[in-house]
């Protein structure tokens, strides 16, 4: 302890050190293993050499710029859904919820507590072609009689959406259960309709929930490969697909790197300009 | 003129207060369709462990059975993956949530160089799809010279698990530092306990609910893990990575027998620490 009350200054560095050595060696070591592999040539048999090859990104874009496209549009639409669904729910939980707030988040998380491959297989009895959903769609004619879900991107989409909802919800409930309702009494003593009180009070105070959302949904969503996998075929294949079969089936790791790499550039860079574009301060709340 | 009085006449009429009433029970109607949609798949997860189906897909209805429960250890291989979930759960949520609790500690505690900075960091695992961390962590641990000393199997798990594990449990205790009495501590300090009797005997006992909270999240996800575990597991078998495996030939029903169970401890013990607190309300405010 004598030591300790000699350098005060160092207790937090102390602190942090297990934590922040452990991060940087299986966080960001690896990072940089990633970009040094994704700039090597060879194969998996003759081994893989440095060799700056830079051919590896524009092959990968080449290559896979309908997946690339397609993830970012699926997760975008998935992102868009999953706000629309979860605003409302939000809203009634936090301002018409009262004491039992907490039972009904837990109804909003207690389903992700089954594994989330679980989930899906769900999802896919749910949508199978002998399934309730279809027989439906297809009796009130808007599936043709062969018409069908899975290995659609309707339900890729619908996948995507439903696994990544507590991301959304959960932080779109806490902006708004942090909110002062005594803004909205004020707007509306103001002669300001419900609706417009929503719309110039609620919602901006709310963004930041948004915000957070979004961009907790987005990312994860954007990378998937599972909702894919198991709901669509390989006319919905994602990146995640692509990266996941370069890596693990096709041992192709140099070009797998530089995909990985350039999707997660893609994704910060989006959400710097989405960052940029709802402005930083809502970002940081 | 009072608000009150002002506000009285202009949403005084019934038809107005008719469509308030409609327009309230809407949501309310609507707030019930989404959890009803939010526990659909539940509901066929369970609904199916008591299926008895005919081929090996267990996709369509075929009859109701007790068997998957009572022969829930029937499927070769099942309860090994469970058993290394649970191992891998338990190890990495007490290492990650130590080592969270000491940066959460830090960056709470103390004004620093670089605190910013570290800030950030810490955030960067919890915004990196987990392909990108699973896939990363290969090229590591793929690497010859990396892989003669640590072949993939249950350290590099383990190792992977802590990894995005760590964020979560420094976000976790973080949240209840920043509400904390620092003046408790002072005053066991000025009683004459030294810094450490002081950590162990008013710090800790404070803030072990974050600590416990920190665990069972860290818990949930690991166990719950898929992607970042299937890049890095080698031979070994988690649970799901065996679901994975099996889905492809058709899962067998004991897999939702586990999901079920999963979910029914889960959510009665949420549901336990809810009512208890709201007892706990009440008889305060009682």
């Amino acid at each position: 302890m004598g030591f300790l009350h000699r350098h005060r200054g160092l207790t937090p560095y102390l602190l942090l050190a297990p934590g922040l050595v452990y991060l940087t060696f299986f966080f960001a070591v690896p990072l940089g293993f990633l970009v040094h592999q994704s700039l090597e040539s060879g194969n998996f048999d003759i081994g893989y050499s440095f060799t700056w090859a830079w051919g590896n990104y524009s092959a990968a874009i080449r290559g896979y710029g309908a997946q690339f496209a397609r993830s970012f549009e699926y997760a975008g639409i998935a992102t868009v859904l999953a706000l629309l669904f979860s605003y409302p729910l939000a809203y009634w939980i936090a301002f018409r919820g009262g004491r039992w707030r907490n039972l009904f988040l837990l109804f909003i998380v207690a389903p992700f507590f089954v594994t989330y491959l679980i989930r899906t297989l769900a999802w896919e009895t749910i949508l199978a072609d002998q399934g309730p959903v279809v027989r439906i769609l297809r009796d009130v004619g808007i599936l043709g009689s062969g018409g069908r879900l899975l290995a659609t991107s309707v339900a890729v989409v619908a996948g995507l959406t439903y696994n990544f909802l507590p991301f959304m919800a959960l932080p779109l409930y806490v902006s708004l259960e942090q909110m002062d309702g005594r803004l909205i009494e004020a707007a509306q003593d103001l002669y300001a309709s419900r609706w417009r009180a929503f719309l110039r009070v609620t919602l901006p105070l709310s963004l930041p929930g948004v915000v957070a959302g979004t961009l907790l949904t987005f990312i994860p969503a954007a990378g998937d490969f599972i909702n894919a996998q198991l709901l669509g075929s390989p006319g919905q294949h994602m990146i995640g697909n692509v990266i996941q079969s370069k890596f693990l089936e096709l041992i192709d790791y140099p070009a797998a790197a530089s995909m990985s790499f350039v999707l997660m550039a893609t994704i910060l860079l989006a959400v710097a300009l989405y960052a940029r574009a709802v402005g930083t301060e809502k970002l940081t709340g | 003129m009072s608000a009150v009085a002002v506000r009285a006449p202009q949403r005084s009429n019934a038809l107005a207060r008719a469509w308030a009433f409609l327009r309230h029970h809407v949501l309310t109607g609507y707030a019930i369709l989404a959890f009803a949609y939010l526990m659909l798949p539940i509901g066929v997860v369970i609904a199916f462990s008591f299926n008895h189906p005919r081929g090996r897909f267990n996709y369509v209805w075929d009859g109701f059975t007790w068997n998957n429960w009572r022969y829930w250890d029937g499927v070769p291989g099942l309860r090994g993956a469970l058993v290394l979930s649970i191992e891998i759960g338990v190890l990495a949520s007490l290492i990650a949530t130590a080592l969270g609790t000491l940066i959460a500690l830090a960056l709470v505690r103390y004004r620093f160089r670089g605190r910013g900075a570290t800030n950030i960091f810490i955030f960067l695992p919890l915004s990196t799809p987990e392909i990108v961390l699973g896939a990363s962590l290969l090229t590591l641990f793929g690497n010859r010279a990396v892989a003669n000393i640590l072949p993939l199997g249950f350290a590099t798990i383990l190792i992977a698990h802590v990894m995005f594990c760590i964020s979560f449990a420094v976000v976790t205790v973080k949240a209840r530092l920043i509400g904390f009495d620092r003046h408790l501590e002072e005053a066991a300090m000025d009683l004459g306990a030294n810094e450490w009797a002081t950590f162990t005997k008013v710090t800790l006992p404070l803030i072990a609910p974050a600590i416990l909270a920190s665990m069972l999240l860290c818990f949930a996800v690991s166990v719950d893990d898929f992607v970042v575990t299937y890049f890095n597991a080698g031979p070994r078998v988690t649970f799901p990575i065996f679901v994975w495996n099996s889905a492809r030939v058709g899962a067998p029903p004991q897999v939702n027998v586990i999901g079920s169970v999963i979910f029914i401890v889960a959510v009665t013990g949420m549901v336990a620490n809810i009512v208890w607190q709201i007892r706990r309300q009440r008889s305060a405010t009682a």
